[in-house]
């Protein structure tokens, strides 16, 4: 009761906030979660199935392993690259003259304010008929006698949702740098030189970097997120579903199973395993980053 | 060789040139890079309708023309309310939306970020924990939610989840920690009681930060269509309209580019605007004791 007292505003102050977080943004997802137990067509009162979705998920599902790969490749490669990009370029820009970074800052963050609207850019330029942009310069040079199919081909689907992915992947996570870049103690450089560091490189990884541990810590929880969640630009480029699966991620498989089949105690299994893959993937990230600046 | 000289970086301490020159052609191709096709949604926006399945394909507009926006326009003119109920409705929507979730996610980050509130640790990671959850099975459940509370087909069903984001307060949390104790200790042996410390020292402290995330909730629900909440034509938003219109085919190519420019360049002067703000005021400052 004593400790209530002694912090009554800080409750004041957190209490609206939470009490909303906890409608919006918990209940749901805990709700979610205990559907994943049970057989929810959304018609009928769920009934209990213990672990039978996931089960069926691991063991019986094959293009939910196409799923999980594809999912992994983004993680693993978009992931990381995102990443430092988002990083290299929030740092090269700050070494601007204040006109020029503004200008800079628009040209590299615009792709993700255009993101959704966007696509049908793409499209025109992976187009698979000769009309496309891509198709069309290739066949005008003489590099290739035939248009290619590249959003229904097997083999260059990966590779231009991976390059698409990466193009509109400086957002949240850019912005949040650029931002804590600007809040770094001005002094602190003044006095590093003092003390013997030499170049812009030392200045980074010994002011810089630990200077900015919550954001970077911010910008790998926002990576994480976007690259296991990627499913807009697999269903808007690939196509919903794509050309043998080739596209699917774990996202749009489980809208496959929640919008289209009212399959919803599979697909709450399906965002569960995909919510661990992140946690798990969070905490290695979190460790990794902790020796920043050391 | 005079913009050369221009391309100085901004502080002198530890910069050689050859380094400079180094990292500016880096951005300067990959720049090229990034709006590439930005500039082809623009140059698509002014073509002609023959020129968009034209062989070989051209990158440039040849004949610019605004038969696109005109086609636009009057198709904007044929609506069923007013045109003017869609901007209104999401001016409201995206106004209201942005200032409650600041104030809201702010006020819940400064205790967490510089109290010693017990539970404090483990609300913090349920929060960031919440932003791993695939939001498309929470549909559901957050319908019932919606309906429950008897704000269906009302603005507050799409503005109420708006000021909950767990993104906001994580990030307000994460600059908040960044400011030193002592700042905040001086200011309560002033007689600051919490709420003026967090308004008057804390929120100036972290201007970045909250000018970082009006752009980002801006985004966000610029482009919100009210999806199953907002059902009455009245008060549906822009976005809504916007993509009502694009939905029309070979026939629509034309103005759905047009559709897709306007729906960019909104929330691109928004970004350019609050950005210039966050440059502007920290240039000259940082964060000091």
């Amino acid at each position: 009761m004593k400790t209530l007292a002694k912090y009554k505003h800080s409750y004041i102050l957190m209490a609206p906030f939470l009490l909303l977080f906890f409608l919006f943004n918990l209940l749901p997802v805990l709700i979610s979660m205990l559907a994943s137990f049970t057989d929810f067509n959304m018609l009928q009162w769920p009934s209990f199935v213990g672990l039978e979705n996931y089960a069926r998920l691991f063991l019986e599902d094959d293009v939910f392993i196409v799923a999980l790969t594809n999912t992994m490749i983004f993680a693993v490669v978009t992931g990381p690259i995102s990443y430092l990009l988002c990083f290299t370029f929030a740092w090269i820009i700050n070494e601007l003259s204040p006109k020029l970074r503004a200008f800079m800052t628009v040209i590299f963050y615009a792709p993700s304010i255009a993101g959704g609207v966007v696509f049908f850019v793409w499209l025109y330029i992976f187009s698979g008929d000769r009309y496309g942009l891509l198709n069309g310069i290739l066949l005008n040079l003489n590099f290739i006698t035939e248009e290619i199919n590249w959003l229904r081909d097997v083999d260059y689907i990966m590779p231009i949702l991976i390059l698409v992915q990466l193009w509109m992947s400086l957002g949240t996570g850019f912005l949040a740098f650029i931002a804590g870049l600007q809040t770094v103690d001005r002094t602190l450089y003044e006095a590093g030189a003092v003390d013997g560091i030499r170049n812009r490189w030392q200045e980074l990884w010994f002011i810089t970097l630990p200077s900015m541990k919550p954001q970077l810590m911010f910008g790998a929880v926002i990576q994480i997120t976007g690259s296991f969640a990627v499913a807009g630009i697999s269903i808007h480029l690939a196509g919903f579903p794509s050309t043998n699966d080739a596209g699917a991620t774990v996202v749009t498989h489980l809208m496959d199973f929640g919008t289209f089949r009212f399959e919803m105690g599979y697909a709450s299994a399906i965002a569960t395993v995909l919510f661990l893959m992140m946690v798990g993937t969070n905490k290695l990230v979190q460790k990794m980053l902790g020796k920043v600046g050391e | 060789m005079k913009w050369l000289r221009r391309l100085k970086p901004a502080r002198q301490i530890n910069r050689s040139f050859a380094g400079s020159l180094a990292l500016f052609m880096v951005l300067a191709l990959v720049g090229a890079f990034m709006i590439m096709p930005i500039v082809l949604m623009v140059m698509n926006a002014f073509k002609p309708l023959d020129e968009l399945f034209y062989f070989p394909p051209r990158f440039f507009v040849r004949n610019p023309t605004l038969r696109n926006f005109t086609t636009l326009f009057t198709l904007m003119s044929e609506s069923w309310v007013p045109f003017s109920r869609y901007v209104f409705n999401t001016l409201f929507i995206t106004g209201v939306g942005i200032f409650g979730h600041v104030i809201l996610a702010s006020a819940a980050a400064y205790p967490l970020a510089k109290h010693k509130v017990p539970g404090k640790a483990f609300i913090f990671s349920i929060i960031v924990l919440s932003l791993m959850f695939a939001r498309e099975v929470t549909a559901v459940p957050n319908y019932m939610i919606i309906t429950a509370l008897g704000v269906n087909n009302t603005y507050w069903a799409v503005i109420m989840p708006a000021f909950a984001m767990s993104l906001g307060l994580y990030l307000m949390k994460q600059f908040m920690e960044q400011i030193p104790d002592s700042l905040i200790e001086s200011a309560r042996i002033d007689g600051a009681n919490e709420y003026v410390t967090w308004w008057k020292i804390v929120m100036p402290n972290v201007r970045p930060a909250w000018l970082t995330l009006t752009i980002l909730m801006f985004q966000a629900l610029w482009g919100e269509t009210g999806g199953q909440f907002l059902r009455d034509e009245a008060i549906k938003p822009l976005s809504f309209a916007m993509q009502q219109i694009a939905m029309g085919g070979v026939a629509r190519q034309g103005a759905f580019s047009a559709v897709s420019l306007l729906m960019f360049v909104v929330p691109v002067a928004f970004f350019i605007f609050t950005q210039s703000h966050i440059i502007e005021t920290m240039a000259t400052s940082g964060m000091k004791e």
